[in-house]
């Protein structure tokens, strides 16, 4: 796998704030990664070191192989970049903004109308093409900051938080988008949507004040959930001290909790002891018994769960707000 | 160089996506024409020549230029396309060179279009147009002295009418160095070699001499090494503050 994206003990501080502090990571091709963090982590910032912005206070971003503070446009030329909020020039109409990028990026002639054509009809914008941008909605002007990026079909992918604002359909576009194009990309995405992640990247990190704190597949990390393979039940309230009786005692179980909520109903969650899949045994176990069961589900255990209990460190009141309702 | 122009032809288009560019031409006209006709008696003083048209050009550049210049960084701060722009595949130097440009070309664009005083001043009577062109020349470079100004400034900040009020200033002790309204300030206790200096960076000095026809060497060195510093400090302004 070639290493597209390598950040040594890459720093940035803003007067005695550390925003981003001492990052060690690389990106292969073929790689979507997920950028995950609470507000104000360190994401953007970081993102923003490996795109030129910003100088690095210390460290090194290398882009395919590239100092980007060395060569920077050099390093450009690689990238495509989403910035935060998707910016775009809001008197231009996206075509007139679409050909300005081309030019910029060294594309002429027929091969120039090629990528527009393409970019346009990748990220669907081809009914808006003629209006200015300023008057477009929030989707289109995402869209139009989305096909910015890809124009020149770069290695490296950055996008800060692209489907943010998005409607449902839309989210949905962006992230098979990301999907075919990631074959032969490193894409990095920042998000604080974590059903995005599970659904788009392939490795997810997880920072908080400026550092790096895990590091997996979306899968590892959900796995470091109490929830991870537990069972949602139902039953009959006039059998659930039976069922829990039984429960209790099959091999490989944590622990059964009654749920308290009101309900004709008994719900039981039954989770694993390390996580191990419980759900065939536990299934076998009802049914040897006769147990009446109308739902039966397994957990896969919630990134939330995990994503707070990694960022919820000393001090950290302010961010772990934040998290709660990513 | 390719990026500069790139950057030029994009940011020459902006000023026409809106009223700004009408709006200012329209005044920038009706002024130049009411300053020569009125206040200057272009018709009274009875000579065939541009001296009263010109004369008033430095005092209208003082508020139109930064009017123009004010929006170049500014608004791509406070917009936050300077993110998108900075992370093209273009240097710091390029973006510069080519806002600038584009902003003096408009400048160029709106001096053109005062021909028509060319042509009055030629069907009256027959002026001196080597005199004429000179002038023209020098007024045209003294605007882009006063744009590297105020893009500058314009750097400083996200706020265009902060940026406008600082850079109309900055312009205006230019302009007025040479006086003795800025000159006293300074006669009496800051030594010869420094009030000399003061006066020598009269832009109203150096244009009068080009105004009358005499295009000195070192009036063009003075505002060509003007712009060149305006443009260095606005490179490093960017830098500085591109991420704030």
């Amino acid at each position: 796998m070639t290493e597209m994206i390598a950040l040594t003990r890459l720093t940035k501080h803003f007067g005695p704030l550390k925003a981003v502090d001492g990052i060690d990571l690389s990106v292969a091709k073929g790689e979507v990664l997920g950028f995950l963090g609470p507000n104000g982590a360190g994401k953007s910032t970081t993102m923003k070191m490996v795109t030129g912005f910003l100088t690095p206070t210390d460290g090194e971003a290398l882009v395919d192989g590239i100092n980007v503070v060395q060569d920077p446009v050099a390093a450009k030329r690689r990238i495509g970049y989403l910035p935060e909020g998707a910016p775009c020039y809001g008197d231009m109409t996206p075509s007139s903004f679409l050909g300005f990028i081309a030019e910029v990026r060294g594309l002429s002639g027929a091969e120039r109308r090629r990528a527009i054509d393409q970019a346009v009809e990748r990220v669907e914008i081809g009914g808006v093409l003629q209006q200015p941008i300023e008057t477009l909605s929030k989707g289109f002007k995402r869209r139009v900051g989305l096909a910015q990026a890809i124009l020149h079909n770069p290695p490296v992918l950055i996008l800060d938080e692209p489907t943010d604002g998005l409607d449902p359909n839309q989210k949905h576009q962006v992230r098979n988008l990301i999907h075919q194009m990631a074959e032969d990309k490193a894409v990095v995405i920042s998000t604080h949507i974590l059903e995005e992640v599970e659904a788009v990247c392939t490795r997810a990190v997880i920072i908080a004040r400026g550092k790096l704190l895990a590091d997996g597949t979306p899968e590892e990390l959900v796995r470091r959930s109490p929830l991870h393979n537990a069972v949602h039940l139902d039953v009959a309230p006039n059998i659930v001290d039976a069922v829990i009786r039984d429960i209790e005692a099959l091999a490989g179980v944590g622990s059964v909790q009654r749920d308290s909520s009101f309900s004709v109903k008994a719900t039981l969650i039954v989770t694993s002891k390390g996580g191990a899949p419980i759900a065939p045994a536990l299934a076998a176990l009802l049914q040897d018994k006769g147990h009446e069961v109308s739902d039966f589900k397994t957990e896969k255990g919630a990134l939330d769960a995990v994503f707070r209990e990694i960022t919820r460190g000393p001090n950290s009141n302010a961010v772990s707000g934040d998290a709660g309702h990513a | 160089m390719r990026n500069v122009a790139i950057i030029a032809k994009r940011e020459f288009k902006a000023y026409f996506a809106t009223p700004l560019a009408l709006v200012f031409i329209v005044i920038f006209l009706a002024l130049t024409g009411a300053f020569a006709f009125y206040v200057g008696g272009f018709f009274t003083r009875g000579s065939a020549d541009l001296t009263s048209f010109f004369a008033y050009h430095p005092w209208l550049f003082l508020l139109l230029v930064p009017a123009i210049g004010m929006r170049l960084w500014a608004e791509e701060r406070k917009s936050g396309t300077i993110e998108l722009l900075m992370t093209l595949p273009v240097s710091t130097v390029d973006a510069v060179i080519g806002k600038f440009l584009a902003a003096w070309a408009f400048c160029g664009l709106a001096l053109v279009l005062t021909f028509p005083m060319w042509v009055t001043v030629n069907v009256l009577g027959t002026p001196d147009n080597g005199v004429i062109l000179a002038s023209y020349l020098g007024s045209f470079v003294m605007a882009g002295a006063f744009l590297s100004i105020s893009s500058c400034i314009s750097a400083l900040t996200k706020n265009q009418v902060i940026a406008f009020i600082i850079a109309a200033t900055v312009c205006f002790l230019f302009t007025m160095s040479g006086a003795q309204l800025v000159l006293n300030f300074f006669q009496g206790w800051a030594p010869e070699v420094l009030v000399d200096a003061l006066r020598s960076m009269s832009f109203l000095t150096h244009f009068d001499a080009v105004t009358r026809g005499v295009i000195d060497l070192k009036d063009v060195v003075f505002f060509g090494s003007l712009i060149v510093m305006w443009l260095f400090l606005n490179v490093i302004a960017v830098e500085l503050n591109k991420g704030r």
